[in-house]
């Protein structure tokens, strides 16, 4: 299933220096999918195959192992990266409700894009800011930021804001 | 003068850089001469963004929940005129959550910049590294370790030495210490906090362990979901690099260490260790049949060693106090202090670290300040998925390994989560089972398909669909799963149903039997009524989603069950208290 292409070095040239690196040193492969996917967002089929002839590995495996991680992601995602921890606390707390507000306020449920490709939201397991439960961290070009104490009405002025810088 | 911003994870999430952006800007433009700093975590995290104003004597006043707008008083009235803005300052009750605290892992947190190396050295630091590498042997290092009987820190309890003397006694032409910050305990957060507040300590204890067991190399293995953690350790581990104590030779004593850093990318897992030198090896993170044990053959089958974050940062200490002082705190085997990270419905939230010991009561009323809005205390949570729930009956149960297992919960890594009366507990049960059925590897049928069995029991009966013999199902599949089960993992997945089910039996009758959610958190099983409370605003039935509510305006409205979605909104409108959850 691996394609030769003349063009695939030219198309992952970001992550050329990131093999060079790591290609042939033994273990790397979560670092080298985590580089992969800091600069593409996501990782894409392509780009796990080309990532396969770089480092001799097959792609049945290199997928086996960004299926195994909640961290890796196949599908592209939005422009802002919604994650909502869904903690003890911040389940205790009520981020059930939260999760609910964000997805009628968007119109999309876990795991999925905006039409708009603006967000996507992730539940995620913990983001070690319990005190302040619930709480969510939005990642994007600009930075991760971290917003606590969240409450319906709260969550949905955070996300009209974030649009309207868009 | 000195004005120093906490900003951990949680100072910055409150707001702490923008705390500091006026500062800087207040500063500036009023041309005064202050130094402004910033430190990591001070532990009191619902009083976040904390600034210290600290005098040339040395007096410091603690400002809390300073945001933006208050920052211009602060430096008029005190940084220009002198005087302290007392109404900013931190009340003498809050005063009591740091004041009631025994540090040792924690001591330098909040009080040092993590960046800088020589503020580190200012209170100490590397003196210890330098005592080991210059005058005692491994065999003596491993002695005071034996003396002071550390224990693990990130849940088990195992005695550290032993580990260190294993490790140490393998041949091996490599060996590695590896550290796990990979906190996956979703509630737990003291690893993020000493890695962001004090990252040299926990270098520290990585080179005098690995000196002891005769590592030729560090691994730090922390999660994806702490970058700034992972900055800071960055920043630690090139400064101590430039300060030689990393590298070739160091202190003279012929002893070559290195530490590198691996980024999880998030498997709850990946805390047991055959499963995280799996993942260190770019595998996915299954765990493997123990013997042989990582002290033999672990990280590339060379002797590995691995112990958590704040296991690593009670060395340094140890080392410069000695071991029987370390042992001298605590309770019976239990000796140390312990951090636990105090989340849920309670009042102050943030890391306590207290003498081994101390009754759960102490925790969270003596410190925490109790139940958030003076609600009845119902159980704590201790452990994490692998742990359970300790009921208000047991609250006086002293925090040792030995005293909460007797509970059926665990001391884990740490965190408390505490609960209230509208929390349910079987729904917490199967929150917990959802969270291991996911972070199940699949390797063993008994957790990957068991789990998944009683987690869809919880959810019937969370669903109201509870059935007749559905309890007993839970408990034999519950101790099948524990016999069947290679790790960790699977082996304490069914604690919180098991724990909960011993003190809660009750809920889950009235679940199954009465149709009734006593907590009033389970949609399926509460209703909402209008009382007589009612004016007839109308302002429910206009928020009403499906126009379930009617009635005429002054006069009071009701609910029509069979419409009724129960998703809360009348309640969450009405300004009377007039509708109640049932």
């Amino acid at each position: 299933m691996s394609e030769k292409c003349c063009c695939a070095g030219e198309k992952f040239k970001e992550l050329q220096p990131v093999l060079d690196k790591y290609a042939k040193v033994p273990g790397s492969l979560i670092t080298i999918l985590q580089k992969t996917q800091e600069i593409y967002g996501y990782l894409s089929m392509e780009a796990i195959n080309h990532i396969s002839e770089a480092t001799g590995i097959k792609p049945a495996k290199i997928y086996g192992v960004a299926t195994f991680y909640a961290q890796f992601r196949l599908q592209p995602v939005g422009k802002y990266l919604i994650m909502l921890c869904q903690g003890t606390a911040c389940h205790v707390n009520g981020s059930e409700m939260i999760e609910e507000a964000v997805c009628e306020h968007l119109g999309i449920k876990d795991g999925e894009t905006t039409d708009d490709g603006v967000f996507t939201l992730n539940n995620v397991a913990c983001l070690g800011c319990c005190s302040l439960a619930p709480v969510m961290m939005v990642q994007s070009a600009e930075g991760n930021e971290t917003y606590g104490n969240l409450t319906k009405d709260k969550v949905v002025k955070i996300l009209d804001e974030i649009r309207e810088r868009a | 003068m000195k004005v120093i911003i906490g900003q951990g994870s949680c100072g910055i999430a409150t707001g702490a850089k923008k705390t500091e952006a006026e500062f800087e800007k207040q500063i500036k433009e009023k041309n005064v001469n202050v130094t402004l700093d910033f430190t990591g975590c001070v532990g009191t995290c619902y009083l976040e963004p904390i600034v210290d104003v600290y005098e040339d004597n040395g007096d410091m006043t603690r400002y809390v929940k300073v945001q933006p707008d208050k920052v211009e008083k602060i430096v008029e009235e005190h940084l220009i005129g002198g005087k302290p803005v007392e109404e900013y300052a931190i009340s003498a009750e809050d005063q009591q959550f740091l004041a009631k605290q025994e540090r040792i892992v924690l001591r330098h947190c909040g009080h040092i910049n993590p960046e800088k190396i020589e503020e580190y050295m200012a209170v100490g630091g590397y003196e210890a590294t330098k005592k080991v590498l210059t005058s005692m042997t491994a065999d003596e290092v491993i002695g005071e370790i034996k003396t002071a009987n550390l224990r693990g820190r990130g849940g088990a309890g195992f005695p550290t030495w032993f580990k260190w003397n294993a490790a140490k006694g393998n041949p091996g032409k490599n060996k590695y210490i590896v550290c796990n910050a990979d906190e996956g305990d979703p509630g737990a957060f003291m690893d993020r906090s000493v890695l962001e507040g004090d990252p040299h300590s926990v270098l520290e204890g990585m080179i005098i362990g690995g000196y002891a067991m005769g590592a030729t190399e560090g691994v730090i293995y922390c999660r994806a979901e702490y970058p700034l953690a992972i900055k800071r350790l960055e920043i630690a581990l090139e400064q101590a690099r430039e300060k030689g104590f990393l590298g070739k030779n160091i202190f003279g004593s012929g002893y070559d260490f290195d530490i590198r850093i691996k980024a999880g990318a998030g498997a709850f897992v990946c805390g047991e260790e055959t499963a995280l030198i799996a993942s260190l090896e770019g595998e996915r993170g299954m765990p493997r049949l123990k013997p042989p044990f990582p002290a033999a053959r672990g990280y590339w089958q060379a002797p590995t060693n691995i112990n958590n974050v704040e296991t690593f940062a009670n060395v340094s200490w140890i080392i410069m106090n000695g071991g029987e002082a370390f042992a001298k705190i605590g309770k019976g085997p239990s000796t140390g202090t312990k951090v636990f990270a105090l989340a849920g419905k309670i009042k102050k939230g943030g890391l306590a670290e207290v003498p081994m010991g101390l009754p759960v009561r102490d925790v969270i009323f003596g410190i925490g300040g109790g139940i958030k809005n003076d609600k009845e205390f119902k159980a704590v949570q201790m452990g994490g998925p692998s742990g359970g729930c300790i009921p208000a009956s047991l609250i006086d149960t002293p925090v040792t390994y030995e005293d909460i297992v007797k509970t059926g919960a665990i001391v884990g890594s740490g965190g408390m989560i505490v609960m209230d009366e509208d929390t349910c507990m079987v729904d917490m049960a199967r929150y917990f089972l959802d969270f291991t059925r996911k972070e199940s590897c699949g390797k063993c049928n008994y957790c990957r398909i068991g789990t998944k069995r009683m987690l869809e029991i919880l959810e019937r009966i969370t669903r109201g669909e509870g059935r007749d013999g559905d309890i007993e199902l839970l408990e034999e599949l519950a101790g099948k799963i524990k016999d069947g089960s290679l790790c960790g993992l699977g082996q304490t997945a069914p604690n919180p149903v098991l724990t909960t089910l011993k003190y809660f039996r009750n809920e889950y009758e009235d679940h199954i039997y009465n149709h009734k959610c006593t907590a009033g958190s389970c949609k399926a099983l509460i209703h909402y009524e209008i009382t007589d409370k009612c004016i007839g605003c109308t302002a429910c039935s206009k928020k009403c989603p499906v126009g379930a509510i009617s009635g005429q305006v002054k006069g009071q409205h009701v609910i029509d069950q069979t419409k009724c979605i129960k998703c809360g909104k009348c309640e969450e409108t009405c300004k009377f208290g007039a509708i109640v959850r049932k």
